[in-house]
């Protein structure tokens, strides 16, 4: 596994998602900056969450810059961070 | 009906998610040049997830990667589970890079329970040995529904400069009618890569139309009225069709054998030329 990997772009409609490993047992330590936070934010980072889960993710730091992306989009840009962070990419 | 196919870069969030509300008939999802080598994973996720959850509703094309990449097989398992309507192979040179690549849909469409052949091709030739193979690879498998011509890279292939006048590909282009007419599948025209040049592009959509091609493809989505409308049959082409069914009903309700439309004779390859205005008609009236 790398120390670090990211996906996706600061591109209107787009979200730039940055992943770390983090030890057996600490969770999910999700950030998100959104420019359409006080809407949305709650709806994104249940997206990512459940993004993660799919992918049978515990523990990992997730710091997420969204463009106002939609839900395939940050689906999309979650999973490849995780891929590219397990070299499955 | 493909009138208009309009290119989008695969990694590419906001394009891919305007890309319905654009005009054109078909959309192709592009994996292919418009992605750069480290985000291919990128793209391939991005573009699958695409097609699955934005509810396209018009026909989805998705340009993978050439048979001698690394990349075209993992385009192939990320892309065939969310059935696009055709798969754009490129860099095809021959029928066996056919059979590469249906070969591999129908093992994917095995596993996941589709029927095989549910995915379409849509070859691109873009090489000089694939014009000269262009009937090879139009009737080399069930799934080719139709043939399209990469002008940019034949030229590099060919070693001369491309033009807007178009001379350089003039064989290609007149080599890939001929070959999709015999075959019996559709073929498309490369895109007018002149961005703000609307008059050289619609003299460009007339020429290719002339010789007979079904459509043409675009970089921007500013072309695709003007290709849209150089593909449509007019009013009155559409007028001059009805006329000549009326006609024949009318001759053979009077027992007449032979008759003539406004001076000129209706023989069969008018009645053929009609039958396709006015289908061509209605697919426009239905949409897709």
């Amino acid at each position: 596994m790398k120390e670090k990997a990211w996906a996706g772009t600061m591109e209107s409609s787009d979200i730039y998602v940055e992943v770390e490993p983090l030890a057996t047992g600490s969770g999910i330590d999700l950030t998100v900056n959104s420019v359409v936070y006080a809407q949305f934010g709650d709806a994104i980072e249940k997206t990512i969450m459940e993004t993660l889960e799919s992918l049978a993710i515990d523990d990992m730091k997730v710091v997420a810059n969204d463009r106002g992306a939609v839900d395939c989009t940050i689906k999309a840009r979650v999973e490849t961070a995780v891929r590219r962070l397990k070299e499955e990419a | 009906m493909r009138r208009s196919m309009l290119f989008f870069p695969g990694n590419s969030a906001n394009m891919l998610l305007n890309a319905d509300f654009l005009g054109s008939d078909s959309m192709i999802l592009d994996l292919e040049d418009a992605v750069a080598p480290t985000e291919k994973d990128s793209a391939r996720i991005l573009v699958r997830n695409a097609i699955r959850d934005l509810g396209y509703t018009r026909e989805v094309i998705v340009r993978i990667n050439p048979v001698d990449s690394p990349y075209w097989e993992k385009d192939l398992q990320t892309i065939i589970p969310v059935k696009p309507d055709m798969i754009m192979p490129t860099k095809v040179s021959c029928a066996d890079d056919v059979k590469i690549i249906s070969d591999y849909i129908a093992g994917l469409e095995e596993q996941l329970g589709m029927e095989v052949g549910t995915v379409k091709l849509i070859p691109l030739i873009e090489t000089a040995l694939g014009v000269e193979n262009a009937y090879q690879i139009a009737s080399s498998d069930p799934r080719v529904e139709a043939i399209f011509l990469g002008g940019e890279d034949l030229t590099a292939d060919l070693r001369c400069k491309r033009t807007k006048e178009g001379n350089e590909i003039f064989y290609a282009r007149s080599r890939m009618v001929m070959a999709a007419r015999a075959a019996g599948v559709d073929v498309y025209d490369t895109p007018w890569t002149d961005v703000e040049d609307y008059e050289g592009l619609i003299k460009d959509a007339e020429f290719a139309k002339s010789l007979g091609f079904t459509g043409k493809s675009s970089i921007s989505p500013r072309h695709v009225t003007f290709i849209n409308e150089v593909f449509s049959p007019t009013e009155e082409e559409i007028q001059y069709a009805r006329d000549v069914f009326a006609t024949i009903e009318k001759a053979k309700a009077e027992g007449k054998g032979v008759v003539s439309l406004r001076g000129k004779m209706i023989d069969a390859p008018i009645v053929a030329r009609a039958a396709q205005v006015l289908e061509a008609a209605e697919a426009m009236k239905g949409g897709r």
